[in-house]
């Protein structure tokens, strides 16, 4: 579970300061489910990265399960990141040069898991993907949809406590878009994950049960009744 | 992981790969044929030089140059009777000179031999022989002295009375070196080898046998067995030396007793072959014989390799040099170039190793990733620029360029005046300058495979070092950005 206190972040460029957090309160419990949504530059991506500890606010409390990643060290965060948190880019981010397989086998080398059990294991998140044919395939013999797939697999293969996703649909087309919202939709209750999305599809917003919306670093959250 | 994962960055990124590989074996080879071909210049210029001194042989003494008082006493002198203008008999007379009129002692060769730091020390005597041969006839008309003699003896003022007539006669010209037979070890002798016959016994001190070298055996068609006259003195041949070189420190060697009783130079040496105790000592070895023993000057053959000029000396300038700065200065473009490339390759794949962070990689496991790529390319270019490296030995090897070796040409000091007047050359039977033709090989050494297979590892840790710099900074965040 997460607590955010005035969680802070100003980037700093020569002369020029740019406030992209300001003073973020937010709770998010263990298992919900989290839509963040807002206008460009407005500060989603950023808060998203504190949330996964890829960065650190300039002032504030990130705390996850009573761990302020604030106040964590480069290789705390690294450990944190690799045992708790799964990561889904909106342009998938997979290796260019490794397999299906490799790819999702690169989410396991930090927990140390090796060889067979290593293979076994991402082959069974790729089937659970609908991959499990795709196995040997380099990212550029696939399409899209089955990019982020294995991209999907690659972030729940370690089964993490937290699903972070930027705007994982950004680069789809609309059927694929709803395909991979029902597999982000069925994994997230299948293991019980914490899953924050970042979107600006207004339609994934709608039906969000919890609707966070930032707009020049400020956050307002909305419950949504209608679901 | 990470040999799976670099595998497949190689084998996938191959011409990435192969750009930095092959500015690393371009220098790396370049390094390869500039270090075989100078020590190949550095064998040519040995070669040179042993020829002159005989292997072994770390520096020779011989007498300080001091200028000769009359040059008259010291010319050649020959006597030949006039004949009736109806004789046809022939007539021949030798002279026999010490090479560069200057000797030292018998017992100099002892005193040098127990100076500090010399092993050895073994005394020699280089010796002319201006041999004329002919036929001399009375004129006709006795009231005309020496009208129509032809006197073609080079710098001779012939004091025999030609009474007229005409004269027909030869001028032969040759070397004799008297070599200390009990001390075979050192000298211009171990320059050759035996290949007919044998070498003197430790016992012909003073016996009438003589070596010959090969050139100059072929040139007189003489052979083992034979007889050879000096000064009417008749020497047994009782071997054929060939010279290592093909040129020769003499043409006739003989005892060094009966070299001396030939010159008239009872106990005397014109050169004492030294040899050090210690190679690297050769300096102050050379200092304390001067101090200790006066009026000897002491050549190294480092005074003589500074004297060595003509194309080996030119092109082994160039070698060390320009061949040298110009492979250094290949060398860390190319390493540049690898760091660089390799460090543009990690910006590119900026995402790569931010979204491998974002997953939990450490940053010392991204870094050694790209270090051991960056190795790989080096260990490849290492490859690739040995065996370019040795084809262009082999190359230069297989054409072997003839070099010309000219030493003590243009008057390095060790030239000798003319006349002879001057200290002149450790070697006997030389002239004032002298050209030898050496072949030019690049033999590549062990050391220098070494030396590759280290810059290539070095090649390939600056190409890392720069490229896992480039990595450790990455932050995991540059995974999110959007654009590559
Ligand atoms: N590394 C950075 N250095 C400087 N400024 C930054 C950096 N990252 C983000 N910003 C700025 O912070 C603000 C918030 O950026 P952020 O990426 O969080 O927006 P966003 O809501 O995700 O926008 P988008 O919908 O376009 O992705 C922007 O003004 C952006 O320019
Ligand atoms: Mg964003």
């Amino acid at each position: 579970m997460y607590e955010l206190r005035g969680v802070t972040k100003r980037y700093t460029r020569g002369k020029e300061t740019v406030q992209a957090l300001d003073g973020v309160d937010l709770t998010i419990g263990d298992g919900d489910r989290l839509v963040i949504q807002g206008p460009t530059g407005g500060g989603k991506s950023t808060l998203l990265q504190m949330l996964g500890g890829l960065d650190q606010p300039t002032s504030g409390s990130v705390e996850l399960d009573g761990t302020d990643l604030a106040r964590l060290s480069e290789a705390r965060l690294t450990k944190v990141r690799g045992e708790n948190i799964g990561f889904v880019f909106q342009s998938f981010n997979l290796i260019p040069t490794l397999t299906a397989q490799e790819n999702v086998e690169t989410a396991l080398v930090p927990l140390g898991v090796k060889g067979k059990e290593r293979r076994e294991r991402a082959a069974e998140a790729l089937e659970s993907v609908g991959l499990g044919e795709r196995l040997g395939h380099l990212p550029a013999e696939l399409s899209g949809g089955q990019q982020q797939r294995v991209a999907i697999a690659r972030a729940l293969v370690k089964r993490p406590k937290v699903l972070l996703a930027d705007e994982p649909t950004g680069n789809l087309d609309e059927s694929t878009r709803d395909e991979i919202m029902g597999v982000l939709d069925t994994l997230w209750k299948e293991h019980g994950l914490t899953f924050v999305m970042v979107t600006h599809d207004s339609t994934i917003a709608r039906k969000a049960p919890r609707l966070a919306t930032i707009r020049k670093g400020k956050i307002t959250v909305k419950e949504n009744v209608t679901s | 992981m990470f040999f799976t994962y670099l595998r497949r960055e190689l084998r996938r990124r191959r011409k990435a790969a192969l750009v930095v590989a092959s500015g690393l074996a371009l220098g790396i080879a370049l390094v390869i044929v500039v270090n075989s071909v100078s020590s190949g210049m550095g064998k040519a210029q040995d070669k040179v030089l042993q020829s002159l001194y005989g292997l072994g042989t770390d520096m020779t003494v011989t007498k300080a140059a001091e200028s000769p008082k009359s040059g008259d006493a010291q010319r050649p002198r020959f006597r030949f009777g006039a004949r009736g203008s109806d004789s046809e008999e022939k007539q021949s007379s030798d002279r026999v000179m010490v090479q560069g009129f200057q000797t030292l002692a018998n017992s100099t060769v002892a005193e040098v031999g127990a100076q500090k730091g010399v092993s050895d020390a073994v005394g020699g005597l280089s010796l002319q022989v201006i041999k004329i041969s002919g036929e001399f006839k009375q004129g006709e008309f006795k009231r005309d002295q020496g009208g129509g003699g032809r006197t073609g003896m080079p710098g001779g003022a012939p004091q025999g009375r030609v009474e007229g007539g005409g004269a027909d006669f030869d001028v032969n010209n040759y070397s004799v070196y008297g070599t200390d037979v009990t001390k075979s070890a050192l000298g211009p002798l171990t320059s050759s080898k035996i290949t007919s016959g044998r070498t003197f016994k430790t016992s012909e001190t003073n016996a009438e046998v003589a070596v010959v070298d090969s050139a100059y055996a072929k040139k007189n068609k003489i052979e083992v067995g034979d007889t050879v006259t000096i000064k009417s003195v008749k020497f047994k041949v009782v071997g054929i030396a060939t010279a290592d070189s093909g040129d020769s420190a003499a043409d006739l060697y003989v005892p060094l007793q009966q070299a001396q009783t030939l010159a008239d130079a009872k106990n005397k040496v014109t050169t004492i072959y030294v040899k050090a105790t210690d190679s690297q000592q050769i300096d102050s070895v050379k200092k304390t014989i001067q101090q200790n023993i006066s009026g000897t000057t002491v050549t190294t053959s480092a005074d003589l390799a500074s004297t060595v000029s003509g194309s080996l000396s030119t092109a082994s300038g160039l070698a060390t040099n320009v061949g040298k700065w110009l492979s250094v200065a290949v060398l860390v473009a190319a390493f540049l170039v690898a760091g660089l490339l390799t460090s543009s390759a990690v910006s590119r794949r900026v995402r790569e190793f931010g979204t491998l962070k974002a997953l939990g990689w450490k940053s010392g496991r991204v870094t050694r990733q790209v270090i051991g790529e960056a190795m790989v390319n080096g260990l490849v270019g290492g490859a690739l620029g040995i065996a370019l490296g040795l084809a262009g030995a082999y190359a230069v090897t297989a054409i072997s360029p003839t070099l010309q070796a000219e030493i003590g040409g243009g008057g390095g000091g060790f030239g000798g005046g003319p006349g002879g007047g001057g200290g002149g050359f450790g070697g006997p039977g030389r002239g004032a300058a002298k050209t030898l033709e050496v072949a030019l090989t690049a033999p590549v050494g062990l050391t220098t495979i070494g030396l590759a297979v280290g810059l290539a590892v070095a090649g390939g840790l600056v190409a890392g070092g720069f490229g896992g710099w480039r990595a450790s900074r990455l932050r995991p965040a540059d995974a999110l950005r959007r654009v590559e």
